[in-house]
């Protein structure tokens, strides 16, 4: 989610084609970013799509080994698991995102002292590594040692970590603590760009603060909310760092989603052929989400002032 | 344009995602690392860690000193990283010349890529060095009737600890079999005190019940069995009423509350048994040293009880037998330089668990696998306990390695997936066994 690589000049390797003349001698200011983009993305795509034929325990020799990998875990009831796991953090978590990003990201985009003082305390957790959240929220969900213990309240003295159900709240909720801070700022620059003018003719019509934001606030927003919602959706099909850290996928394989599925294959049990399958899998999966929520949100073309 | 951005930047994300699964490439392009030394010297990669570390350091150091024409540099990892990273060296030709190790499946792992020395000849020509080891600590160093690693540093068997203040408290006494064990569980129960400590979300915790469980019930047959690959060696009644009894004790409620929310990592486990929250707990020698020095008065006053595992009602393990770690290991790398593999020699024949390093071990409460240690141990403040685990690691009639470090890291990852499953009563020990016997020999 944190992570987002540059791609703007990348976008344009398909432009000059079909747009008017003009943009073709600068068609050369791609290179550096194609460069990088094949090197460190589209060749260890490649490398893995070929490891997901072979057997290979990492040390080593490789070995070509046909569908084996695929058959092995197309055939494992771990992976339809560990989809299913991805897609309930993965819809969850946007779930209990979206709507409360929403609600600070309205109330930050005023600009009352307090409230830009309030943004800047709203914006630490975005400033701790994953790791180190998850160390601490493992340190206060202990049952026996943690928040609850301490403060002696039974409600909190949960088995946090050791429930399945539990534990995939716990990861939902640390997720989302994690990252409302920062769709919360998409949100407020967002509404910030909504033109005054709209609010002044609303109220001249009547119209209260709720109705204003649902009629006005909610659809000026639409772009924003795919955007956000794209990302939170990418960002929870790749969610690793966290999870690692707070459950190792327990208890049992409760929380075990896609990419830690990948690495426990890969780097735990040595296993790169099926590693580099669910890899794959992952980035099809991937494809396939972002495409439909390019689709959701429609041609882009129309208007967004229109009545205004 | 907005959305033309975002497609393209998740592609170059899961392009980062799929780079990770390829990091083994990546790594192996990458710098020539700490593992390359200069010639005339040899490298050593160890666990980072206090109070192991400076110890491990200290016997680099004094073997530099003597040696000046032919050092070792030393390089230390932190555990987890540890186990990734030396494969990823060995694999891309960047290994050091000594690999620390844990013996075991993880050796024939290199043994099996060529990557480690054969060192049996080594061995028969000069028998005082080995002559001076347990000989119990080179069962995992023998792959195929080949010596691939020298035994060095600790032996660690696992203990049955007890809480002597809350045994007092309740009025009960330390368990002779595992009918005592389960009559104990409802008394501590009402007494509000957990009868067992367990860090279950670290897995190879729960681990180690089983591993008492089988040898008492079957004997070290039992897991001999799936070692040798023999086919549905899980299925075996004996193994099939190891892992019931352990679900029986798990639904008893036996395990402290939340057992599978602890990590063994943050020592809580331990600390529940020092704070007299838990009555007894199953674990490793090597945290006698840590309650110790964090448990207060816990240990020095005496509170802390010890004993290996009681047997069980009509088993056919020998009480006696123990599992654990009966060593850790040194491998040379097979790719070093011919000078390079004869400093490693000269290292291990003499900087090894030399008279300085096996103090320094005693002072920390580990007993060095050395022969005749024992004489050393008696002077220690902590005689009692490295006694008990010198007499246990050197009466042991087997002392069995550690599971997930005898098979072969496929097979461990599926073991350990298991044992958590069945510690959270997810599935049933039958299903246990078709799922282990899937992976045997693999």
């Amino acid at each position: 989610m944190t992570v987002i690589v540059p791609p703007a000049p990348a976008v344009q390797t398909t432009r000059p084609a079909s747009s008017a003349g003009g943009h073709g001698p600068v068609g050369w200011m791609v290179l550096p970013a194609l460069v990088v983009f094949v090197a460190f993305g589209a060749v260890p795509l490649l490398g893995v799509l070929g490891l997901s034929f072979t057997t290979w325990d990492g040390l080593g020799v490789i070995h070509p080994s046909g569908l084996t990998s695929w058959r092995a875990v197309l055939t494992d009831p771990g992976l339809p698991h560990a989809m299913w796991v991805t897609f309930k953090i993965m819809a969850l978590s946007w779930l209990f995102q979206t709507p409360m990003s929403i609600l600070i990201g309205v109330f930050l985009a005023g600009h009352q002292r307090y409230r830009e003082f309030l943004a800047i305390l709203y914006f630490i957790p975005l400033l701790l590594s994953a790791a180190a959240i998850a160390i601490t929220y493992k340190a206060l969900l202990d049952p026996n040692f943690g928040l609850g213990a301490g403060l002696g309240i039974p409600l909190l003295q949960q088995d946090w970590l050791g429930d399945s159900t539990l534990a995939l709240g716990v990861v939902v909720f640390v997720v989302s603590w994690q990252f409302i801070p920062f769709h919360s700022l998409i949100y407020q620059g967002a509404v910030r760009q909504i033109p005054r003018s709209m609010y002044e003719a609303a109220a001249l019509d009547g119209a209260g603060r709720v109705r204003q934001f649902f009629s006005i606030t909610l659809p000026q927003l639409k772009y924003t909310i795919i955007t956000s919602s794209t990302l939170m959706v990418v960002g929870s099909l790749t969610f690793f760092d966290l999870i690692f850290v707070l459950t190792e996928g327990g208890p049992g394989d409760a929380t075990r989603s896609l990419a830690l599925e990948m690495y426990k294959t890969g780097f735990q049990a040595n296993l790169m052929g099926p590693a580099s399958a669910i890899a794959v899998i992952l980035v099809v999966v991937g494809l396939i989400v972002a495409l439909l929520l390019r689709r959701l949100g429609g041609r882009g073309d129309e208007s967004q002032l229109e009545g205004a | 344009m907005e959305f033309g951005q975002l497609s393209l930047s998740r592609r170059n994300f899961l392009g980062l995602s799929a780079a990770t699964a390829g990091a083994l490439a990546l790594s192996a392009c990458g710098s020539s690392g700490p593992g390359q030394a200069k010639s005339g010297e040899a490298s050593y990669w160890f666990l980072s860690g206090q109070p192991q570390e400076d110890i491990r350091q200290g016997a680099v150091d004094a073997f530099n000193k003597k040696n000046p024409d032919g050092t070792i540099k030393a390089t230390t990892f932190q555990n987890d990283a540890y186990k990734t990273k030396i494969k990823t060296a060995l694999g891309a030709g960047q290994g050091p010349t000594i690999i620390w190790g844990w013996g075991g499946g993880g050796l024939k792992s290199w043994v099996d890529a060529n990557q480690v020395e054969d060192l049996t000849s080594w061995f028969g020509s000069n028998a005082d060095v080995k002559n001076r080891l347990f000989p119990s600590s080179f069962g995992p160093a023998i792959i195929d009737g080949k010596i691939y690693a020298m035994p060095a540093e600790t032996v660690q068997p696992i203990v049955l600890y007890y809480n002597k203040r809350v045994f007092d408290k309740v009025g009960a006494k330390p368990p002779q079999s595992w009918g005592d064990i389960m009559a104990l569980v409802p008394k501590f129960n009402a007494a509000g005190v957990a009868p067992f400590s367990l860090a279950g979300q670290s897995r190879w915790t729960n681990m180690m019940w089983l591993e008492f469980a089988f040898d008492r019930v079957g004997g070290p047959e039992v897991f001999q069995a799936v070692f040798d690959g023999e086919p549905n060696a899980w299925s075996n009644p004996a193994s099939i009423q190891g892992l019931t009894m352990v679900q029986d004790l798990v639904k008893a409620g036996g395990f402290v509350k939340g057992f599978a929310s602890i990590v063994a990592d943050q020592n809580a486990d331990q600390a529940l048994l020092y704070t007299d929250k838990a009555a007894m707990m199953l674990h490793g020698s090597w945290t006698y040293a840590s309650m110790k020095t964090d448990g207060g008065d816990f240990v020095t006053g005496g509170h802390l009880g010890w004993m290996n595992f009681p047997p069980v009602e009509g088993g056919k393990g020998d009480p006696s037998d123990t599992v654990g770690n009966p060593g850790q290991y040194l491998s040379i790398n097979a790719s070093a330089s011919t000078e390079q593999k004869d400093i490693a020699k000269k290292f291990f024949s003499e900087g090894v668990l030399q008279d300085a390093e096996v103090k320094q071990w005693i002072d920390t409460g580990g007993v060095p696998i050395v022969n005749g240690a024992d004489k050393e141990l008696a002077s220690s403040d902590d005689a009692e306990f490295l006694g008990f685990v010198y007499d246990t690691a050197s009466k042991a009639k087997v002392f069995a390695q550690s599971w997930d470090q005898a098979l072969s890291p496929t097979a461990a990852e599926t073991l350990l997936d298991n044992i958590a499953k069945l510690f959270q009563l997810s599935i049933t020990p039958q299903q246990f066994a078709d799922s282990m016997n899937a992976v045997i020999g693999k």
